[in-house]
């Protein structure tokens, strides 16, 4: 194999590899390489850099409204409805334009050739548009936004989102973008299935598939199931909204409850779209950092698949307050209970995988431990929330809140930061700021507890979620809780620094600058990676 | 792949140059993901300010892509080596997975009725009944009978049509396709007398006619997307572009077709029949 490590500037890579040094290497010009691509390590590009963006914006957001729960009484956000859109827009961007586009997007298409030995996407022109649909998704979004008209929660529930309580064309764009939105991801899954059943090198049986590939696959077939289900809902709301149709309107005979229960048909299913790529990276990052295989993969293996099957059976715990019946959270909440054990087999396996082994606390190894010991606090603080009579009591208070960031933003984000520090070598061929990524987890750390772990408290003492104000009597950890979020967002900043520093390094990296801990085949490639990769098929023996 | 001495992974190559095809850029993508954006940004426009012009353009311009970034597919699949076994095999998983995730889409309409059916809300006169007590339904042996049979029928001259491919007879193969095309049609044009005959409106005419039009709806733009499909299937039969050992596009329309037959099982069953109340005099 050949290890040309020079050349490595950006437009200018030389690095043929050993096997496929038949002219296959040269790129397109600019518009055709980054607008009409069908390589998979440019759509991954673009989908990391369209990932920053979504989440500055849906960033900002959160700085804003710290800053205007940071005081009783405060007035930075001076109307109802303008926080109402604030909230729904910082949801809705996270989730579908910052967490899905790095973790799917971005790091899948990346990683899932190059891991399997395929020279790329099964259909690399669906692999485009399935990128290019989130810009505009993302301009609807922006849409609904700046005219301030939809303001309905990220949960779209009717009648918060019906025309009675939002009559403008802001919402319809914020509902059309998820359409978009949603084929994106559709297409994608498909095409990820395809690719990882299809195209895997010869010898790589799926019980030989890395871990990140497995957790791909699962999160894809989630995606195929459920999304639909959202385009499905969201198309009654248009309907119900624009063209006189009753579906969730009592009046004529609809029921608001069984948006409830499509949504989170939907929804539920989509926070584990979220996490189950992130399971994949922090496996691939404990095992490289501990210097041992990763334990029990197998188990691993199917604790995802589990997770996946048991989570499509488990909505309506969103919905205790909804007026279901008795039996049916009995039977919700004994299900949400099952969902702990395959994610324990999971979280005791990493630290199984740790266990004795030889760690080295790299930038990407402190993310993965950071992401173990705040994925778990979230996901106890999940099986306190399963309980319906409890549920009862925290039900849309910051209790929630800081449950689902403590396993969002601090579990899959923690995740994608992960994965940057652990692959960006491979991907730009450079070397990131040791010292700055480790000054970016500390401030992100600190950071992230500092506002969530003071909502628990703000929660338990009744503090309810979604309004712009408060009684005097939350104001200390309203406060510290702000304090926080500035610190993470002073942490994001000191990310952008380290991908400034990193994009400008003349460090190159080796091809495995990871070293024995680094098993799996996209170590075997250039760093970066050539144009086209395996046009030789690799052999896994 | 195996292992150095320290445990890093050295690639081995097999001797083999990969058997995937890998597209050259292409316009249509970008494009066709401007032209949704200009669709559904047009609906906003169209149902807010009653303006069609963006929602005219985006169509034009999804159509445009569509017919571009097929026509590409259909010279890739001529051109030797591009749509090598595998890549079929890869096509077949592809279509599975769309069909699979457009019968989730169904799921959500099926649902909402089921969620009617079972719990009907209050139809102010205090009577929980489905369909709700005001509304009069079409007679299931009626339209929709006929439509079942047709839409059966479609499935047996498609099968008609797979067996003189297999064979060899393209004579019979244009002939059986046409005929599913015509049938496909038929039941279309059936579905839009039903319609203008329907008993209830759309618009305001409660939650009755918004999941029997949505979901019906639906289904019939779906059979549409499938009649276009086995149209340009004809059109390639007729051309000789299907041989007995490669036509999968003939197979995936074929599948398409199913799946639509299937969802109109499932409607004709659950909806129009199980779900009959008092019926319209037509």
């Amino acid at each position: 194999m050949a290890t040309t490590s020079d050349t490595r500037a950006h437009g200018h890579d030389h690095a043929a590899h050993g096997h496929d040094d038949h002219g296959h290497d040269h790129k397109p010009g600019f518009v055709a390489r980054w607008f009409f691509s069908t390589n998979h390590k440019d759509i991954g590009t673009l989908y990391l850099i369209f990932a920053v963006v979504g989440g500055l914006l849906g960033g900002i957001l959160s700085e804003i409204m710290r800053a205007q729960l940071q005081f009783p009484n405060n007035h930075v956000v001076t109307e109802g409805q303008e926080w109402n859109t604030i909230i729904t827009s910082h949801g809705l961007l996270m989730i579908f334009f910052s967490v899905m586009p790095a973790l799917i997007g971005g790091f899948g298409n990346w990683f899932i050739p190059l891991m399997i030995g395929a020279p790329d996407m099964a259909f690399p022109r669906l692999n485009n548009i399935s990128f290019w649909l989130l810009p505009p998704a993302f301009l609807l979004i922006c849409i609904g936004l700046v005219m301030g008209e939809s303001g309905s929660g990220w949960t779209l529930y009717p009648p918060l989102s019906n025309s009675t309580y939002e009559s403008g064309m802001g919402m319809d764009c914020t509902l059309f973008a998820l359409h978009l939105a949603g084929i994106s991801s559709l297409l994608g899954s498909m095409n990820f299935i395809v690719t990882i059943f299809n195209m895997r090198a010869p010898g790589m049986t799926l019980h030989k598939m890395p871990l990140f590939i497995w957790s791909e696959l699962v999160t894809a077939f989630l995606l195929v199931l459920a999304v639909p289900v959202l385009a499905g809902a969201i198309t009654m709301l248009i309907c119900d909204r624009n063209f006189g149709t009753a579906f969730f309107d009592p009046t004529g005979g609809g029921d608001p409850v069984l948006f409830q229960h499509l949504f989170w048909f939907f929804g539920h299913p989509e926070v584990y779209i979220m996490i189950l790529p992130g399971f994949g990276i922090i496996s691939h990052v404990i095992s490289t950092f501990s210097k041992k295989p990763i334990f029990g993969y197998l188990g691993m293996v199917y604790a995802m698949v589990g997770i996946g099957v048991v989570g499509f059976v488990v909505w309506a715990h969103h919905m205790y307050l909804s007026g279901i019946d008795v039996d049916t959270r009995a039977y919700f909440m004994m299900a949400t209970l099952v969902i702990a054990v395959p994610t324990g087999i999971k979280i005791f396996s990493w630290i199984a995988t740790m266990w004795g082994g030889s760690i080295e606390l790299k930038t990407p190894m402190l993310w993965a431990i950071g992401f173990l010991f705040l994925f778990t606090i979230g996901g106890v603080t999940g099986v306190v929330l399963a309980n319906a009579g409890i549920d009862e009591a925290v039900h849309n208070t910051y209790y929630v809140i800081a449950h689902f960031h403590y396993v969002l933003s601090l579990g899959a984000v923690f995740s994608i930061f992960a994965g940057f520090y652990y692959w960006i070598g491979k991907m730009s061929g450079r070397q990131y700021p040791e010292f700055w990524g480790k000054v970016h987890f500390w401030m992100t750390f600190i950071g992230v507890n500092l506002t969530f772990f003071p909502q628990h408290f703000l929660g338990l003492s009744g503090m309810p979620r979604r309004y712009p104000d408060y009684p005097a009597a939350f104001a200390g950890w309203n406060y510290v809780s702000s304090i926080g979020s500035y610190i993470s967002g002073c942490a994001f900043l000191v990310f952008l620094y380290v991908c400034f520093k990193t994009f400008t390094s003349k460090v190159p990296v080796a091809d495995n600058y990871w070293g024995e801990g680094a098993t799996t085949l996209e170590w075997t490639q250039t760093s970066p990676p050539a144009f086209h990769t395996y046009l030789e098929m690799p052999r896994i023996s | 792949m195996s292992s150095d001495a320290h445990g890093a992974p050295v690639l081995m190559g097999s001797g083999f140059k990969h058997p995937y095809h890998l597209p050259d850029p292409s316009p249509w993508p970008i494009l066709g993901a401007f032209g949704a954006f200009l669709t559904l940004f047009g609906i906003v426009l169209a149902s807010h300010y009653g303006n069609y012009v963006v929602l005219v353009l985006g169509t034009v311009t999804v159509l445009a892509t569509m017919f571009f970034w097929w026509r590409d597919v259909l010279r890739e699949s001529n051109t030797p080596g591009a749509h090598s076994v595998i890549v079929r095999l890869g096509l077949r998983y592809g279509m599975t997975l769309f069909i699979a995730s457009e019968v989730m889409f169904f799921v959500g309409f099926f649902w909402s009725y089921f969620n009617f059916l079972i719990f009907p809300e209050t139809q102010g006169n205090g009577q929980t009944v489905w369909p709700p007590s005001n509304v009069h339904t079409f007679d299931p042996f009626h339209l929709p009978l006929l439509n079942t049979m047709i839409l059966l029928l479609s499935g047996t001259t498609v099968t008609w049509a797979h067996h003189c491919l297999l064979e060899g007879d393209r004579k019979g193969l244009v002939r059986g396709l046409g005929l599913t095309v015509l049938l496909g049609l038929t039941f279309t044009m059936c579905q839009a007398i039903e319609y203008s005959n329907a008993p209830f409106a759309f618009n305001g005419g409660g939650v009755y006619s918004s999941v029997f039009f949505l979901a019906t709806g639906f289904h019939g733009f779906h059979v549409i997307v499938g009649t276009c499909f086995l149209a340009v299937c004809w059109f390639r039969a007729r051309a000789g572009q299907f041989t007995p050992e490669r036509h999968f596009g003939f197979e995936a329309a074929a599948w398409y077709w199913h799946f639509v037959d299937v969802v109109w099982l499932f409607l004709f069953i659950c909806i129009y029949w199980y779900g009959a109340g008092q019926i319209a005099a037509e």
